[in-house]
């Protein structure tokens, strides 16, 4: 399998203050589930950044990638131009897993950590199942009009907001209780105490995809070992993503 | 370049190539075969062993450096045992050339155990001593810091195993010859430098260390002219083969690193950002060797 390719940068536009989305052209045949991500290397940078796919196309061979500007890497990546080739290492990870019996699966973003829902939603529509997207933000000024594409695709979104500027004042788990919305399972993706509130208190099975500082993104560093039920576990390569019972809340 | 010959031979141990991708940023192997044919290395040094499993340090592990990075894993393993009854198998599927043990210890009676174990392993061809572990009976000072208890750990090793042992210094040190010196007194049939160099980043947003454990270890292309240096002065001192190690990321820096003295190279960070680096290296060595008038690479070790 290659890892490693280049792609050539499409477009490069600005969100939200500090949100922007990325489109690239190039090989993706590497990657084979919604919510794994790319490694890409930032000339100038020695690390790569790891930054999951929001969404991609295997036919037009476009993979669309949603970050928050951060730091000096993901500020160097706001500034390249359409036509920029950019070297990454792709379809990371294990993903979300689309091929359980789910009969009505609630997609959880809280953050930049909707990104990967978008792919999942797809995912979900080609099988004939229909999804609920519940999209959190701080504020209003936060959210990145993500609840627009989910409505393109055909999924009903929701937005909640912890200061209420927009949609539900609260947290994702707000706007379940607030619609009475039912589901059979849940995907979530955001920060850590978002991710823990969600595995303590909502009464349904799922699965999260973590974070943390990753060294080379595929497995071979042990830079992003968590200590789960089943043993110590690397972010990049076991997971990101990890069933809910797997996850162990200190 | 059929004439060309890249092989190199440590204490009677030959390697197709010098190419050695460093412990702790190959794993076992076999991950890394899922991207290329790993059978294409001179060798492989396995990642750290301790006696018993660790999981490390906490999150997060790792920070970004100006040509380079910080890591404070702090050797993540499954324990010796679980190595040679699970890990090893798997490796032996995938690479069919001689394996660098990789051995850390926190006591001598831990080194001493590992090494005799692992040594009885048939497809290990060299023990590789990780001495910058603190040494918890010792006021928890890094064996490798000290002339003496590096030829302790040495001395001890040495009369549980067969195979050549080979020690891989630290270079937070004073002076890297002394020690070396007493490892190669104490019996080590071969050197290992450097590892990594201690560093630190700090967080100006959080006001704290990037790295959870404070500090940990400084590698990459930014300290490849210390290891450069060092290993040209330990080989010239030492008499005993030496593996070099350190910001490697080139077959470019293979040959400057066995101009210096080392009979093999270890790559380390440079697999982490790039996968295929090593067999990159591997690749262009016959070309890069011709560049510089080399047909065979044994004939530049220490000449500079």
């Amino acid at each position: 399998m290659n890892l490693k390719n280049n792609y050539t940068v499409v477009a490069n536009r600005q969100l939200t203050w500090k949100t922007w989305v990325m489109t690239l052209r190039g090989d993706t045949s590497a990657i084979t589930a919604p919510g794994q991500f790319v490694n890409v290397a930032i000339p100038g940078r020695y690390l790569r950044r790891p930054i999951s796919i929001c969404d991609y196309s295997l036919e037009r061979g476009e993979i669309t990638l949603l970050y928050d500007v951060v730091g000096e890497g993901t500020a160097d990546m706001s500034r390249w131009q359409p036509g920029q080739t950019v070297d990454m290492l792709n379809g990371l990870g294990n993903g979300f897993t689309v091929d359980r019996e789910v009969k009505r699966p609630l997609l959880l973003g809280g953050g930049i950590g909707c990104a990967p829902l978008l792919g999942l939603a797809r995912a979900y529509k080609v099988r004939g199942i229909e999804p609920v997207a519940i999209l959190g933000y701080n504020t209003a000024s936060d959210s990145f009009g993500m609840d627009r594409w989910f409505a393109e695709l055909g999924v009903e979104a929701y937005i909640a907001t912890v200061d209420g500027s927009v949609g539900t004042k609260g947290f994702v788990t707000d706007v379940i209780r607030e619609k009475d919305i039912k589901g059979d399972f849940f995907h979530a993706c955001g920060p850590m105490p978002m991710l823990r509130a969600l595995c303590n208190g909502l009464d349904l099975p799922g699965e999260l995809s973590i974070e943390s500082r990753m060294g080379c993104g595929f497995g071979a560093c042990m830079c992003c070992s968590v200590e789960t039920k089943g043993g110590a576990k690397r972010i990049c390569k076991d997971g990101p993503v990890f069933d809910k019972e797997e996850l162990i809340w200190k | 370049m059929n004439n060309i010959d890249t092989k190199v031979t440590l204490s009677g141990v030959t390697l197709q190539n010098p190419v050695v991708p460093a412990s702790g940023c190959f794993g076992f192997g076999y991950g890394m075969a899922e991207y290329y044919d790993i059978d294409c290395l001179g060798s492989i040094s396995f990642k750290g062993t301790t006696r018993d499993p660790r999981f490390g340090n906490p999150l997060p592990r790792v920070a970004e450096c100006y040509s380079g990075m910080i890591n404070s894993v702090g050797l993540q393993n499954p324990g010796i045992d679980m190595v040679i009854a699970e890990e090893l198998p798997k490796m032996r599927e995938c690479f069919h050339q001689p394996i660098i043990a990789n051995i850390s210890g926190f006591s001598i009676d831990e080194y001493v155990e590992c090494c005799s174990k692992i040594d009885k392993e048939e497809q290990v061809a060299i023990i590789e001593l990780n001495v910058s572990c603190p040494n918890v009976h010792g006021g928890g000072m890094s064996f490798g810091t000290s002339c003496d208890s590096v030829g302790e750990v040495v001395r001890e090793v040495k009369k549980v195993i067969t195979k050549p042992l080979y020690v891989k210094l630290t270079p937070n040190v004073t002076d890297i010859v002394s020690i070396g010196q007493s490892a190669v007194d104490a019996g080590a049939d071969g050197l290992c430098l450097i590892n990594t160099m201690l560093g630190m980043r700090i967080n100006l947003k959080t006001r704290k260390p990037v790295i959870a454990n404070r500090m940990g270890g400084f590698s990459g292309p930014a300290v490849f002219p210390v290891a450069v240096r060092m290993v040209n002065q330990v080989a010239h001192a030492c008499g005993v083969p030496v593996i070099g190690c350190g910001g490697v990321s080139t077959a470019k820096d293979v040959i400057e690193m066995m101009m210096a003295g080392a009979t093999a190279v270890e790559v380390g960070a440079a697999n982490l950002v790039n996968p295929y680096a090593c067999k990159e290296i591997v690749e262009s060595l016959p070309s890069e060797m011709t560049k510089y008038g080399i047909t065979s690479l044994s004939e530049i070790i220490g000449i500079v």
